[in-house]
């Protein structure tokens, strides 16, 4: 972190005024979280009821209880895992060993190649999801978690492949050099020694992937018919669906993403923000 | 570092699969986007699919309406990115926390979102409880009203809460990017910090900034389950046109025709950042 000069005029004033600041912004970005955790976790008398109470006055399960009850959410649970799961494996074992190469080989095509998977950027994937499904229903996948897998990791794999790219530039290339003078051969010394080293970064690649895939709503929306996954159903019920089943919803879905945050917080800017060359 | 590895087969095995990947999945949709939006099913080119897009009432509305989005939410997002930003690399004691809390929003799904800020702007919500609380109101202000402009507000709201965070990691890493000495000497010469945002920081921002501009205003086009988590179909956009198209009426080509709508307007307004901003390929990377 870059400490900044502290502004010129009277610091001490102007040092209250930035933590106020700071403070301010925190509080917009986490009060509606929390006000959406204090529905979930209120009766659904409550959760109807009005005023809204800011403080969680009486805590109770029977909204969120009520909301995983509800008819085929634990399969979209279930399939949102599976689509997530999915999605991770392929993009992991095709975007690794693409990011390994652009890492540790020089070869011609190669930056042709980055600007190429540079450039998807500039694509909205998700609108690819309405031509592929004439392309998914001649090759039986249509209606199944694999086909709604294999558009995420459309759009999950060129983050893949540039952010394990960058997790390889950064295991030093030296030890596994050594490892192979000391009779490992070129896959041994990946095995043994890149990749554990990896790992971490590998494991922070793989939950940005998860999280990616288990927020996506208009491909899975439109890919699935039963097999849902649980934002594409969420979303073709919401607006018909009784107040205590959305907020729960809400809830239920941010969760897991905030929980992943946590563990991938250390790798956010080499994921987000970090430019790889 | 720098690789150094004689040339042989071996990386291009590797980028391979990668290649094979997205020529199925990513190139090959794109082409059959135009052709289901502009071929007839006897195979001939036809321009019936977009002409019918067009001539359906929902369509301008729905243009104007993302487009409106996309003026409003990013230049609001930058100016909030960019305060947050400065915020987390002040050197404030709990930075870490900090920058923790203010990147939260990235792992929140759009649809998360909407389902929050509608907790805050229906009728029996926590804005009207506060407002009526505080006594500014007599009852309940119905702000999401079938197309009414409080609607657009609360999406717009609910965007920029939800997608600054992705403004600001890049603006952050951007700002880490910063030496120090450059700040320093201008504050020897007595740069106040106004001229030094302006002279210093923001200058050597704009990769960064072209890189959030870019990727913000692609994801904005695709804008979706907000809106319709907030506002039912009281707000139309292109993309919940085109999820409408397919999802009610089971007309493909008419979806295509918006999705090849979604794709040119995504592209040219690509184009017209790279050009304005002068900035090469590369510039994309995050």
């Amino acid at each position: 972190m870059t400490a900044r000069p502290a502004p010129p005029l009277s610091r001490r004033l102007s040092r209250v005024l930035v933590y106020l600041a700071a403070i301010l912004v925190a509080l917009y970005i986490l009060a509606p979280i929390y006000l959406i955790a204090v529905m979930a976790f209120s009766p659904r008398a409550v959760v109807y009821g009005y005023p809204k109470p800011l403080l969680p006055t009486q805590i109770s399960l029977e909204t969120i209880s009520f909301f995983i009850n509800s008819y085929g959410i634990l399969d979209s649970v279930k399939n949102s895992v599976l689509v997530a799961v999915f999605t991770l494996v392929i993009s992991l074992a095709i975007g690794a060993p693409a990011g390994y190469a652009l890492a540790r080989y020089i070869f011609p095509g190669g930056d042709i190649y980055r600007i190429l998977i540079l450039s998807t950027r500039a694509f909205p994937v998700v609108i690819l999801s309405i031509p592929l499904i004439t392309t998914y229903i001649s090759w039986g996948l249509d209606d199944s978690a694999l086909g709604v897998a294999l558009l995420h990791t459309a759009m999950a794999l060129p983050t893949t492949i540039l952010v394990t790219s960058s997790i390889f530039v950064g295991v030093s290339k030296d030890l596994e050099e050594a490892a192979m003078t000391m009779g490992c051969t070129r896959a041994g010394a990946f095995r043994r020694v890149a990749l554990p080293l990896a790992l971490p970064g590998l494991a922070a690649s793989a939950i940005f992937t998860f999280m990616l895939s288990w927020n996506e709503v208009f491909a899975a929306a439109i890919l699935t018919l039963q097999n849902q996954t649980l934002p594409a159903r969420l979303i073709v019920q919401l607006n018909q669906s009784p107040i205590p089943f959305r907020f729960a919803g809400g809830f239920f879905i941010l969760v897991p993403a905030i929980v992943f945050m946590l563990f991938a917080r250390r790798y956010l800017f080499s994921l987000w923000g970090v430019k790889l060359r | 570092m720098k690789p150094r590895r004689r040339a042989n087969l071996e990386p291009y095995l590797l980028l391979l699969p990668s290649l094979a990947y997205l020529a199925v999945f990513f190139a090959w949709p794109m082409v059959q986007a135009f052709g289901l939006a502009f071929r007839a099913d006897d195979g001939r080119w036809t321009a019936e699919f977009f002409q019918r897009m067009i001539g359906d009432a929902a369509f301008w509305p729905a243009l104007r309406t993302t487009l409106i989005l996309v003026v409003t939410i990013i230049p609001l997002q930058f100016i909030l990115a960019l305060i947050m930003a400065l915020l987390a690399t002040a050197g404030l004691r709990g930075a870490g926390a900090l920058i923790y809390f203010y990147a939260l929003p990235i792992a929140v799904s759009d649809l998360a979102a909407g389902i929050v800020w509608f907790s805050i702007f229906t009728e029996r919500g926590y804005l009207n409880t506060i407002l009526q609380g505080l006594g500014l109101l007599e009852r309940p202000f119905i702000f999401l009203q079938y197309g009414a402009t409080w609607s657009l507000i609360a999406v717009i709201l609910a965007e920029v809460w939800r997608a600054t965070s992705i403004v600001f990691v890049i603006l952050v890493a951007g700002l880490q990017g910063i030496p120090k000495e450059y700040h320093e000497a201008a504050e020897v010469f007595g740069a106040g910090w106004f001229a030094r945002l302006r002279r210093i920081t923001l200058p050597l921002l704009r990769p960064s900034i072209q890189v959030a501009l870019i990727l913000r205003t692609i994801l904005a086009f695709q804008v979706f389950a907000v809106v319709v988590a907030l506002t039912g179909d009281g707000v139309k956009v292109l993309a919940s046109e085109a999820y409408q198209w397919y999802s009610q009426w089971r007309n493909l080509n008419v979806a295509a025709a918006y999705a090849a709508l979604i794709l040119a307007i995504s592209l040219l307004s690509t184009v017209i950042y790279l050009r304005a901003l002068r900035t090469r390929t590369e510039a994309l990377t995050v």
